[in-house]
């Protein structure tokens, strides 16, 4: 699914368009917690999260991640804003919470498969 | 490649928001060399939780890494309160962290068995009241 239509479902705002809405992901992970992004989450993933930090762009680069949902209507800062134009990384904000927004992407079509076991 | 590339970082204590601009440095550098990407993960993820370890518990250290033909080898050292217990240390869920480090998304527990799982070979030398050392070594 390309990232232009994630936004559309989700009802999101771009707030960091990255280096491409055309990019293709294939399964999501959603956390709060960059460890257990970085401990579960495998190749070419989205990530949703509620958390409001540059650290979630560093973990997103760390891991390959081209893309991050900010849900629950949070909104980036500064830092994470200009570090994720630095890093090309794709910046989406949500009004839907975690569940909600999981639920609506599983339904259409994202899977889990790219998270370790 | 031929040859050693050397690169050394002061990571800096009181600075949460430039945690883990060392280890994006070093994926970059990784990548440039065309170093084969599941390495370069393996190598960005442990040295990225070491590097906001040492900013979280020890106000900082520093990180030298060395890169040949066939691995990279990553130091971080601090000058922090040591680990006490290393086995406990070691267990997923456990965590001395502070809050504020929760905020950040990090200080569940995960830190240490994410850098085992990714490092090839981990060295680490604590001591109580010293500091510690963790050196990672990931093959290409």
């Amino acid at each position: 699914m390309k990232i232009r239509e994630i936004a559309e479902i989700l009802g999101a705002t771009i707030e960091v368009q990255g280096d491409s809405l055309d990019l293709e992901v294939d399964a999501a992970f959603g956390s709060d917690l960059m460890s257990d992004v970085m401990a579960y989450a495998k190749d070419n993933v989205l990530l949703l999260t509620g958390l409001v930090s540059p650290q979630v762009i560093r973990t997103a680069e760390m891991m390959d991640i081209k893309t991050v949902v900010l849900v629950r209507g949070k909104k980036p800062d500064h830092c994470m804003i200009q570090l994720a134009e630095e890093k090309g990384i794709t910046l989406l904000s949500t009004k839907d919470t975690m569940f909600v927004s999981c639920g609506k992407l599983y339904s259409t079509g994202l899977t889990g498969k790219g998270v370790r076991e | 490649m031929s040859g050693i590339i050397r690169l050394h970082f002061e990571l800096p204590g009181n600075d949460l928001m430039s945690a883990g601009e060392a280890s994006s440095s070093v994926k970059k550098k990784l990548n440039q060399l065309g170093i084969n990407p599941a390495a370069v993960k393996k190598a960005a993820i442990a040295m990225y939780e070491a590097e906001i370890n040492a900013i979280i518990h020890a106000g900082g250290g520093t990180l030298a890494v060395t890169i040949t033909k066939d691995r990279i080898n990553i130091v971080i050292s601090d000058h922090g309160p040591g680990i006490a217990d290393l086995d406990l240390a070691m267990q997923e869920g456990y965590s001395t962290a502070p809050d504020y480090i929760r905020e950040m998304g990090f200080g569940a527990g995960m830190g240490l068995p994410n850098i085992k799982r990714n490092a090839d070979r981990l060295e680490i030398k604590s001591a109580v009241g010293q500091g510690t050392t963790v050196e990672i070594t990931v093959f290409f």
